[in-house]
C-alpha cells in the first residue's frame, strides 16, 4: 500500500516543477547583462550594482525590515497569550467570538482588511486626534493585527499537542504560575515562538495590500515600491532583488533544517519506548 | 449460513491428517532484522489456534503475512489446497479483525458489515439477510444504523468480528482481539468468541501477547520469540510440559534453578542443583551426559507450604524464611528464602476465610512432588 | 477573569491560570479595537452619503449624527454597485475566478498531498518543506516571476519559438489563464497543507481493512481515503477560495482587461476614484458574500479543535 501510483508519481513532479521553475527563472534572469529582460546578454552583476546604489529601495527595505521586526514580536507576544489561552483555559468569557477574530485574519481578503483599518484610523483621528499622522507606525499596528492570529494558531497547535500535567507537576512542585509559564511552557514552545516570530516578521515583510491603505505619504515600504515598478512589466533591478531575498531565504530554511535534523537524530539515539503495537 | 466441518478432535496427532493453512518456511526480513524467520506451521481445520509473544517477537509480522498485508521474504503459505503466498490481500479467501478493530468511521454499522459483501457484488437483498442475520449473531441488531463513534468499545469489537465474519472467511485472523477491552468485558467477550467459533466452525487465528486469553481461547498455541516458534503445543502441553526455558519463563509464573547431570540410567537421571542445596533424581526418556547443565523448573503453585515439615519423604522438602508476601484475594504469592539465599515463588490458595498462613520472618517448610518438577534441557 | 466561572466551581479557590485569564485582555482588547472595531466602522461608511465623503476625513460621522439624512443616503452606494452592470460583472467574475482557481488548486494539490502523506516517514518532511519554502519568498515576487514567464517576450513564447511550435507569440500575459497560474501557484501551499495534515493522520489499519474486505487499490481510494479526506478539502478548498475572492495582486499584475475582480475593483474605486463609501459598499458586499464560506471555515476549525 506504501507504493505510489504513476499519476501521483507524476503529480508530484509536475507540481514541484510548478513551484520553482518560476523562481529558478527569475534568480537566472537576475545575471542577464541585457536590459531586454527576457533576452539573454550574457552573464552580468550589473543588476545588483543598481541595486545596491538605488538609495530609494535601500531606504524601502530599512522601514519594511524595521516594522516587520517591530510587528514580529509585539505580534508574538500577544499571539503567545491568546494560544495559550485558546489552548489552556476551556472556557473564558466571549470564547467564541474570541476564537473568530482569531482565525478571521487567516483568510480574510486583504484588500478588505486594509480598507476598514484606514477607515478606523481616520475615524480614531477625527475622534481623538490619534494617529496623528498615517506611516510606519499604523502600518505596524496592522500588521501586528494579522500577525498576532498566525502566531496564536501555532502557539495554540503546539500547546495543544503537548502533556499538561507537565505544567501541572512544576506547580505541584511547588512553583508559581508565572514560573511555570517562564521554566516549562516558554521553552517547550520556543519553536513555535520562532516560526511564529519568523512567520509574522515575513507576513510584515511580504505585505502590499494592507501597508497600501494604512500608509501615508513619504512611507513607502519595499512591496509597495516593488509594485509600482512591476506593475509596468518586468524590471531586471527586480529579479536582482528577487534573487537577494530568495537567497536569504533559502539559507535561513536550510539552517533550520539542519538544526531541526541534527535534534530529531539526538532523539533517535535514545530507545524507542516499548509496546509500539508491533508483535 | 454454510455447513462445516467441526474440528476432529485432535487432527494435529493424526498423521494422515490434511491442515487446513499450511505454512512452510516462511520469512519476512526487514533489512538484517529477521521479522519472522522460516516459520513451518500446520493449521487444521475449525482450530482455534494461537500465537503468543512479547512485542517484537515477529507475531504480527506474521499473521499480516497470513493476511498478504505484508509480502514474505520467502516461503509460501497454503490455505486449503491453495497456494496464496502471492495472492493480494482482497483475493485471499480470510479476513481479518484488526486490534484497532479499523471500523470505518463514516459508515454506518451496517454499512461497514455489509462492505465486504458489496466488494464481492452480492446481490442486495442476499447482503440484507446476511447483514441483518450476523448482527442478530453479534447481538447489535438494535445498533444498525449508528457511526461507529457513538458505541462502545466491546460493541466496536463485535461489529469488527461480524464485518470479518460476513464473508465466510475460511480463516479469521484476530489481532489481540480483546487488548482494547476492559478486564471485566474481556472475560466475558472471551467466551463470547469461543462460542461464536463454534457455532460457525471458521478456522480462528488468534495473535496475542495475552497468555490467558490464548490459554482460554485455544485448541493450540505456538509460542513465538525473535522470529521463530519455541514451542507448538495444547495450552496443557504449553503449560504444564514446556520444552525450554524461554517457553517455560514466558508463559505463567515458574521458579527456574541451575542443575548439573551427576549420574542415571536409561529411564532417570540425578542431579545436583546447587542453589535448592539438594540431589534430584527424575524420570527421563533420554539419558543425559554427566555433567550437563540443565534447568529445573517448579511453578509456584506445585509448591506446598506449610509451618511444618511434611510427613511424607518422596517429596523434594527445603527450609525457608517468608521473604515478602502478597495477598490477592483468592490466592496468596509468597517469596521464601532459603538457607544458601535462593528465592523461590510460591502460591497458596486461600481456602478458608479467617485461616492465618505464615507471615514475614516465619519459618517455613516447601514441598513438592518430583514429578511436578519440570527438566529443561537448555 | 469571569465570576460566573469562578461560581462553577466554588471549591476550586486558587484558580492556577488566574494570570493567564488577565493577561487575555491584552490580545482580547487587541483584536476588539483593531479587528472587529473596523469592520463595524466599514459597515457605518459603506451606509454614508458618497457627496458628504468627497474630502475624505472629516465628515464622516457628521453623517451619523444625521439618522434620517444618513438612512436615505444610505441604500444609494449599494444601490449603485448593485445596479451597475459593470459591478454586476465584476462579483461574478470574481465568484468564477476564484472558484476555478480552487478547483485547479485542489486537482494539483489531492495528488500532491497524497504522495507526501505516503511518502517514506523520513522523506516527508523534506516534501512538506518544499511546499512550503515558496511561501516564504515574497508573495508579489512570485507574482511577478510569472510575468516574465508568460509576456509576450517571455520565456514561454521564446521556448515554444525556438522550439517551431508556433510561429507569432501567443498572448499569455494579461489573460484569466495568467490569472488562473497565479492564483494556484500562490495558493497550492494553501491546499497541501490542510490536505496533507489530514490524509496523514488516515489510520492505515482503515485501508487495510477494506482492502482485507475484498477492495482494490482504487476502490480503497473511492470508499476510504476520499469521503474520510472531506474535512481536509473543504478546509484547503476554503483556505484558497477566500482570500482569492478579494485577490487583488494577481489579477492586477497577470490579468487582462476584462480580469475584473471585487479586490482590484475596490482598490481603484479607493485609490483612483477616491470614492470612499462605494468602495466601502463593495468592501461591505464582498464580506457579505464571503459570510458563509468564512462561517463554514470558523465552523469546522472549531470542530478539529473539539477533536484534539
Amino acid at each position: 500500500m506504501k507504493r505510489h501510483g504513476t499519476f501521483v508519481l507524476s503529480m508530484m513532479a509536475f507540481g514541484f516543477a510548478f513551484l520553482y521553475v518560476p523562481i529558478a527563472l527569475v534568480v537566472l534572469y537576475s545575471f542577464n547583462g541585457s536590459s531586454l529582460s527576457t533576452v539573454w546578454g550574457g552573464f552580468s552583476l550589473r543588476w545588483y550594482g543598481e541595486l545596491f546604489r538605488n538609495e530609494e529601495i535601500l531606504r524601502a527595505v530599512l522601514l519594511s525590515l524595521r516594522i516587520a521586526a517591530l510587528s514580529a514580536s509585539v505580534a508574538t507576544a500577544l499571539g503567545t497569550l491568546a494560544g495559550m489561552a485558546m489552548a489552556r483555559l476551556p472556557r473564558f468569557r466571549g470564547r467564541t467570538l474570541f476564537t473568530a477574530m482569531i482565525l478571521t485574519p487567516l483568510v480574510m481578503p486583504e484588500v478588505l482588511t486594509g480598507l476598514s483599518l484606514l477607515l478606523l484610523f481616520v475615524s480614531l483621528h477625527d475622534l481623538f486626534g490619534w494617529p496623528g499622522a498615517r506611516g510606519g507606525s499604523t502600518i505596524a499596528i496592522a500588521h501586528i493585527t494579522f500577525s498576532t492570529a498566525y502566531v496564536a494558531v501555532i502557539v495554540r497547535s503546539r500547546l495543544t499537542g503537548m502533556d499538561p500535567s507537565l505544567e501541572e507537576a512544576a506547580m505541584d512542585l511547588g512553583a508559581r504560575p508565572l514560573r511555570v509559564f517562564l521554566d516549562i511552557t516558554v521553552p517547550l514552545i520556543a519553536p513555535a515562538l520562532l516560526t511564529g516570530w519568523l512567520l509574522a516578521f515575513t507576513l510584515s515583510l511580504d505585505d502590499l495590500v494592507i501597508a497600501s491603505f494604512v500608509s501615508g505619504p513619504g512611507s513607502t515600504t519595499l512591496p509597495m515600491l516593488i509594485f509600482s515598478k512591476v506593475r509596468l512589466g518586468v524590471t531586471p533591478e527586480i529579479n536582482a532583488l528577487a534573487t537577494v531575498i530568495i537567497v536569504i531565504v533559502a539559507t535561513g530554511i536550510a539552517i533550520a533544517a539542519r538544526t531541526m535534523r541534527r535534534r530529531e537524530a539526538r532523539h533517535a539515539e535514545r530507545p524507542a519506548p516499548l509496546g509500539t503495537g508491533t508483535g | 449460513m454454510e455447513e462445516r466441518t467441526p474440528l476432529a478432535s485432535t487432527p494435529w496427532l493424526d498423521p494422515d491428517a490434511r491442515p487446513f493453512v499450511r505454512i512452510e518456511g516462511l520469512s519476512k526480513h526487514f533489512g538484517d532484522f529477521k521479522a519472522v524467520d522460516a516459520i513451518d506451521l500446520d493449521i487444521y481445520r475449525a482450530e482455534l489456534f494461537s500465537i503468543l509473544g512479547a512485542s517484537g517477537s515477529g507475531k504480527t509480522t506474521l499473521l499480516r503475512m497470513l493476511a498478504g498485508l505484508e509480502a514474505p521474504t520467502s516461503g509460501r503459505i497454503e490455505i486449503d489446497g491453495v497456494d496464496v503466498t502471492d495472492a493480494p490481500p482482497y483475493e485471499r479467501p480470510l479476513n481479518i479483525m484488526f486490534q484497532s478493530y479499523a471500523l470505518f468511521p463514516h459508515m454506518t454499522v451496517e454499512q461497514n458489515v455489509a462492505y465486504g459483501l458489496k466488494k464481492d457484488r452480492t446481490p442486495g437483498p442476499e447482503i440484507q439477510r446476511r447483514v441483518a442475520e450476523i448482527l442478530d449473531l453479534v447481538q447489535l441488531s438494535s445498533h444498525a444504523r449508528a457511526k461507529p463513534s457513538q458505541i462502545s468499545g466491546g460493541q466496536s469489537q463485535r461489529v469488527a468480528l461480524a464485518r470479518a465474519l460476513i464473508k465466510q472467511p475460511k480463516v479469521l485472523l484476530l489481532d489481540e482481539p480483546l487488548a482494547a477491552l476492559d478486564k471485566k468485558l474481556r472475560e466475558h467477550t472471551q467466551f463470547e468468541l469461543v462460542n461464536i467459533q463454534d457455532q460457525l466452525g471458521v478456522t480462528f487465528v488468534v495473535v496475542t501477547h495475552d497468555q490467558e486469553e490464548a490459554m482460554t481461547l485455544s485448541t493450540r498455541i505456538a509460542v513465538m520469540n525473535e522470529g521463530r516458534f519455541t514451542q507448538i503445543g495444547t495450552p496443557n502441553e504449553i503449560y504444564e510440559h514446556p520444552c525450554n526455558r524461554f517457553t517455560a519463563d514466558f508463559v505463567g509464573k515458574i521458579n527456574l534453578f541451575e542443575a548439573t547431570v551427576i549420574g542415571g540410567g536409561d529411564a532417570e537421571v540425578t542431579l545436583r542443583c546447587e542453589a535448592l542445596d539438594c540431589t534430584i533424581t527424575l524420570p527421563h526418556a533420554a539419558p543425559l551426559a554427566a555433567g550437563a547443565a540443565v534447568s529445573l523448573a517448579v511453578r509456584p503453585e506445585k509448591i506446598f507450604l506449610a509451618k511444618e515439615p511434611p510427613r511424607e519423604t518422596d517429596r523434594t522438602v527445603l527450609r525457608g524464611v517468608v521473604l515478602d508476601l502478597g495477598y490477592f484475594g483468592g490466592l496468596s504469592l509468597y517469596r521464601i528464602e532459603t538457607g544458601n539465599g535462593t528465592v523461590i515463588e510460591v502460591s497458596a490458595q486461600n481456602r478458608q476465610r479467617d485461616a492465618r498462613g505464615p507471615e514475614w520472618d516465619d519459618e517455613v517448610y516447601l514441598s513438592w512432588d518430583a514429578s511436578n518438577t519440570i527438566l529443561l534441557g537448555e | 477573569m469571569s465570576p460566573e466561572a469562578a461560581a462553577e466551581r466554588p471549591r476550586r479557590r486558587a484558580d492556577p491560570q488566574a494570570w493567564l485569564r488577565r493577561a487575555l485582555a491584552l490580545p482580547y482588547g487587541w483584536l476588539l479595537l483593531f479587528l472587529l472595531g473596523p469592520f463595524l466602522i466599514v459597515l457605518k461608511i459603506s451606509l454614508a452619503d458618497p457627496i458628504v465623503a468627497q474630502p475624505p476625513y472629516t465628515p464622516l460621522f457628521e453623517v451619523a449624527e444625521d439618522g434620517a439624512r444618513r438612512l436615505a443616503a444610505s441604500l444609494d452606494n449599494y444601490r449603485f454597485v448593485l445596479s451597475d452592470r459593470l459591478y454586476l460583472y465584476t462579483y461574478l467574475n470574481s465568484l468564477k475566478l476564484a472558484a476555478i482557481s480552487t478547483l485547479l488548486c485542489l486537482l494539483v494539490g489531492y495528488p500532491m498531498a497524497y504522495g507526501i502523506a505516503r511518502a517514506h516517514p523520513a522523506r516527508r518532511n523534506l516534501l512538506l518543506m518544499l511546499v512550503v519554502l515558496p511561501f516564504w519568498i515574497s508573495f508579489l515576487l512570485r507574482v511577478y516571476a510569472w510575468m516574465g514567464l508568460l509576456g509576450t517576450n517571455g520565456t514561454i513564447n521564446e521556448l515554444l519559438l525556438w522550439a517551431g511550435v508556433i510561429n507569432a507569440p501567443l498572448k499569455l500575459l494579461y489573460t484569466d489563464t495568467a490569472v488562473f497560474l497565479g492564483m494556484v501557484y500562490s495558493y497550492l501551499p494553501f491546499m497541501i497543507l490542510p490536505l496533507y495534515a489530514n490524509l496523514e493522520r488516515l489510520d492505515p489499519d482503515l485501508l487495510e481493512a477494506a482492502a482485507d474486505l475484498g477492495s482494490r487499490p482504487r476502490q480503497v481510494f473511492r470508499d476510504v481515503t476520499l469521503p474520510l479526506s472531506f474535512p481536509g478539502v473543504v478546509a484547503g478548498c476554503l483556505l484558497v477560495f477566500i482570500p482569492a475572492m478579494g485577490e487583488f495582486v494577481i489579477p492586477t499584475l497577470l490579468g487582462g482587461p476584462e480580469s475584473l475582480m471585487i479586490g482590484r475593483v475596490l482598490f481603484e474605486e479607493f485609490f483612483a476614484n477616491r470614492d470612499w463609501p462605494v468602495a466601502g459598499a463593495d468592501a461591505v458586499l464582498l464580506l457579505a458574500i464571503l459570510l458563509v464560506p468564512i462561517g463554514l471555515f470558523q465552523y469546522f476549525e472549531a470542530r478539529r479543535e473539539d477533536e484534539t
